[in-house]
């Protein structure tokens, strides 16, 4: 069994004081297994990149702990603690070249020659960088310039890699293809990682969890799947991907894992994992645009107008007016379906194998 | 074939587009002419009086050069003292620098304020101060007698005391600069590999200010072999090239001689300037853009702490000594022998030097005006429009800058002192000579000012104005100048202070009508008359200080606009 590799503890960062002060990052606890990539994703501002240089030993927490393969490093200076980062703008030493650049760490350690140049050789191949020796880095691409950012890290074969959002320097095609190659060789090395990023198809694609936080505070932690699927709160449900939120009321608890609401005059049966709803409450119910069949009006339907038709090709963006909601509806492959008409009623048909429902919160736009 | 043929194109279009604009082909004439004038042709008077001996060509003064002891001697002295100072000013700058910028010092700004003071001040008072705390009658020569013996502030150690802490500053500001603008993200990844904080500094922050260190010390260097001020004080019988040129002009009438050594003094400063210039500052890591990143300060071992903070507060504790002593000394009776407070010297600098003061003061303030104006033109030119002979003008208005005072002012003794083909009056003896001269040794700071104020305009905004119908000028009045205001001001406070402390090449071209305060302090000096003296440089100190707050103010009110003064070389 994976042990717990590394442990955030209650940790805090305040920046300034008395009135002026932010609090960057609060009381955010974490478990990482050995060998997991895991995401800390969120809005500009949402204290990811100060937990990170938390990690690395770039900030001192205001409290908390943070523990490494059971080892305490709160406090440990960075110089000494088992981590590199790759930083955003990839802080190439500009007066070394490719080699030099890899090389530095090993040789700050006093390793030896032979040493140092088998493993440089290796990890250049290894990231693709094959003969770029003498390159200095201001001859290089941005996506060469990033794979020696990396080499450099994981030369080090540190207990932890962090990576400070290292692909928003790169053209967006650059960045697909490379956070492929990046998620390859994080699990073929099998190094724990933690990613920073405010990309949220970046974090579905590269990890095995992900840690949602909006300001300074976790708001879930989750696998890709169950943070789609099942995403505890507003914030959640409408960073990652697009969502629909439709109010109502619980009417029936039927068992500890089904309910019954009622959404508009409709009623629906919701599986979830355990009930801690009571009869009467109200709640969000969360469904998402591609979980959502039109047909035409009915009467035991939610009935809507389309107010606005947007064809995409591969899809048909429906939005529909819903009482006072709108609702935004994909329909994958419009030519197999009815296309229906701005003006147009129709009856909603939720999917209910995708529905789930969330505790009713006022939303401050 | 085609490429020369396009060239030729080019240029021919360029001038016709100028051509449009009559005033702007005459401003660019007219600006040619009084840089050729006032720039060249004083050099090349220098040169030539240099091969004349008794109205014949003669090369024997150079092939004399390492054979007579009255023209090695000085130059291999100055180029010691030149080194000495240099490396001892530039250490000192970058253990100032690393300490505003690397640790968690506290008031920094009071000791970034007090490294800069020196800067402003007129060029001697250093010297002066050394010889009241120092000097025979000096009030520490018995504690350091009784230290380290006999010794004596004049001559090579005195030197090299007073000019470190006179440009020192120089080379902190440059290193400040440079510190400031190093990304931060190479030390963290430095330390992030394991790098101990000794390591990150030795294998990231030192190789990547190298460029910034050699600039240091060739400006050092170039501003130590240009000084005639300090040494005229203080040098005692260790002869230099600015003051035995000095001498032989005026004191032995031997033009040919002092020239040589002119030209002696040139070679070296222009060679410095050039390596500063094109071969050392190409060679940066550093992209000064002009927003400092601000390193993050981190927690720093005591070791480091502690010679670092002690060093700076001894440099800083030094400047006040130094500068404490003018201010006291200059209420004392006599100094040395009475040591009551009296405001006799204040009195009698008055009335002696009254007209002096004036005579400056006037010079000045017709001169930076006029200085500030033409060269944020040129700059304007050199940035903005494209013309034959840009690239000779930028380089020659640059020129002043380099060459040393001393240089200058025996050109222009040369130069006006007869009607030529190029300016048909005497110009020796008015006031229009040292207007002259101030201007076109000060131009440079006003032009860099310019320069960096203007690369920081996008010239969109400027090519809008065109497009809605402006010509250059209006653009240039209306638009331009609007934006480069607080730089232009900015560059005024720093010529008004040089023109004020002007010694070196002014010293050449006053005259029984026009005299200026630097210069009777010399003389006071010359006569003994230290508090007389004293008085004097407490006076000009007081009123460069008022002249930079009130042209501050005029910026603060000017507000938003490009803020950049470049007054390094």
């Amino acid at each position: 069994m994976k042990q717990d590799y590394l442990v955030l503890k209650n940790l805090v960062k305040i920046f300034g004081s008395g009135k002026e002060s932010v609090t960057a990052v609060d009381k955010v606890n974490l478990e990482v297994k050995e060998g997991e990539l895991v995401t800390l994703l969120g809005p500009s501002g949402c204290g990811k990149t100060t937990a990170l240089r938390m990690i690395s030993g770039f900030e001192l927490p205001t409290s908390g702990k943070i523990f490494i393969d059971g080892e305490e490093v709160t406090t440990t200076p960075p110089n000494q603690r088992p981590t590199t980062m790759v930083f955003q703008n990839y802080a190439l030493f500009p007066h070394m070249t490719v080699y030099q650049n890899i090389a530095y760490g090993l040789k700050i350690h006093r390793e030896k020659e032979k040493n140092i140049r088998e493993r440089t050789e290796t990890i250049m191949n290894l990231v693709g960088l094959k003969g770029l020796n003498n390159r200095s880095p201001s001859q290089l691409s941005g996506g060469q310039q990033q794979r020696v950012s990396l080499a450099r890290s994981l030369i080090m074969e540190p207990k932890v890699l962090l990576l400070d959002e290292p692909l928003s320097n790169l053209d967006a095609k650059m960045r697909v293809s490379t956070r492929l190659e990046i998620r390859k060789l994080q699990q073929r090395i099998g190094i724990t990682s933690i990613y920073v990023t405010h990309d949220q198809e970046e974090a579905m694609t590269l990890s095995d969890r992900v840690v949602i936080m909006r300001y300074g505070q976790i708001q879930q932690i989750g696998t890709p799947q169950e943070i789609y699927t099942h995403p505890v709160n507003h914030f959640v449900a409408d960073f990652i991907g697009k969502a629909n939120f439709l109010g109502g009321r619980v009417v029936n608890i039927i068992s500890q894992n089904e309910i019954e609401v009622d959404i508009k005059g409709v009623k629906y049966k919701v599986y979830i994992s355990k009930n801690t709803f009571s009869e009467g409450d109200r709640i969000f119910l969360i469904i998402r645009p591609e979980s959502v069949e039109l047909e035409p009006k009915k009467s035991d339907a939610i009935t809507g107008i389309i107010s606005q038709v947007i064809y995409l090709g591969s899809r048909m963006v429906y939005e529909i007016e819903v009482d006072k909601n709108l609702l935004s509806v994909e329909i994958t492959n419009p030519q197999e379906h009815k296309i229906y008409s701005k003006g147009e009623e129709v009856a909603v048909i939720l999917k209910e194998k995708s529905l789930h429902i969330i505790p009713y919160e006022e939303i401050k736009k | 074939m085609n490429s020369s043929n396009r060239k030729i194109q080019e240029i021919i279009g360029n001038l016709r587009l100028i051509w449009k604009e009559p005033l702007l082909f005459v401003s660019i004439l007219a600006i040619f002419y009084c840089l050729i004038v006032f720039v060249v042709f004083p050099i090349f008077q220098v040169f030539k009086t240099s091969l004349i001996i008794d109205k014949q060509l003669n090369f024997s003064n150079y092939s004399a050069i390492f054979s007579k002891r009255y023209y090695y001697q000085p130059f291999f002295n100055s180029m010691l003292l030149g080194i000495y100072t240099a490396t001892l000013g530039t250490i000192i700058g970058f253990i100032f620098a690393y300490a505003l910028t690397r640790t968690p010092m506290p008031f920094k700004n009071f000791f970034r304020v007090t490294a800069t003071f020196p800067i402003i001040s007129p060029p001697f008072v250093v010297a002066l101060s050394a010889i009241l705390l120092f000097g025979r009658a000096g009030s520490l020569n018995p504690f350091l007698t009784k230290i380290i013996g006999d010794y004596t502030i004049y001559g090579l150690g005195g030197l090299i005391l007073v000019e470190t802490i006179a440009y020192a500053p120089t080379a902190f500001l440059v290193l400040y600069g440079i510190l400031q603008a190093i990304d931060p993200s190479l030390e963290e990844a430095s330390m992030d590999l394991g790098a101990s904080r000794v390591k990150v500094f030795s294998t990231i922050t030192l190789p990547l200010s190298t460029p910034g260190i050699a600039s240091a010390w060739l400006l050092v260097f170039i501003q130590s072999l240009a000084d005639f001020g300090n040494p005229m004080v203080i040098s005692g019988n260790y002869r230099v090239l600015s003051v035995q040129a000095f001498l032989q002009i005026t004191g032995m009438y031997d033009l040919s001689r002092g020239s040589t050594l002119a030209i002696l003094l040139f070679i070296p400063t222009i060679v410095a300037f050039f390596l500063q210039k094109y071969w050392v500052s190409r060679k940066s890591y550093v992209t000064v853009t002009g927003k400092p990143t601000g390193a993050t300060i981190k927690q720093l071992e005591w070791y480091i702490k502690l010679p670092v903070y002690t060093c700076c507060i001894i440099f800083t504790g030094i400047v006040f000594l130094f500068y404490g002593t003018i201010v006291h000394g200059s209420f004392q009776t006599l100094w040395g022998v009475n040591p009551t407070l009296t405001l006799r010297h204040y009195v009698e600098m008055y009335q002696v030097g009254k007209d002096y003061l004036i005579d400056s003061i006037v010079l000045s303030a017709v001169a930076t005006p006029i200085a500030g104006i033409i060269g944020i033109f040129i700059s304007f030119l050199v940035i903005r429009k494209k013309f034959i002979g840009r690239g000779v003008m930028e380089f020659i208005s640059m020129l002043t800058f380099a060459v040393p005072g001393t240089v200058v002012g025996i050109g222009y003794i040369l130069a006006f002192n007869q009607k030529t083909v190029l300016l048909p009056f005497i110009m020796t003896g008015t006031a229009w000579i040292i207007i002259i001269l101030l201007i076109f040794r000060n131009m440079p700071v006003g032009i860099r000012s310019g320069i960096a104020a203007l690369q920081q305009i996008d010239p969109s905004i400027e090519e809008a104005s065109t497009d809605l119908g402006a010509d250059s000028n209006t653009t240039f009045r209306r638009i331009t100048l609007p934006m480069i205001a607080p730089a232009f001001f900015s560059g005024l406070a720093y010529n008004f202070v040089k023109a004020m402390t002007a010694i070196s090449a002014v010293i050449f071209v006053v005259s029984g009508k026009w005299n200026l305060i630097t210069i009777a302090i010399l003389g006071f000096v010359d006569n003994s008359r230290y508090a007389q003296a004293a008085a004097m440089c407490n006076l000009l100190i007081v009123i460069v200080l008022i002249a930079l707050g009130v042209i501050q103010l005029i910026v603060n009110r000017i507000g938003k606009g490009v803020r950049t003064v470049d007054i390094i070389g």
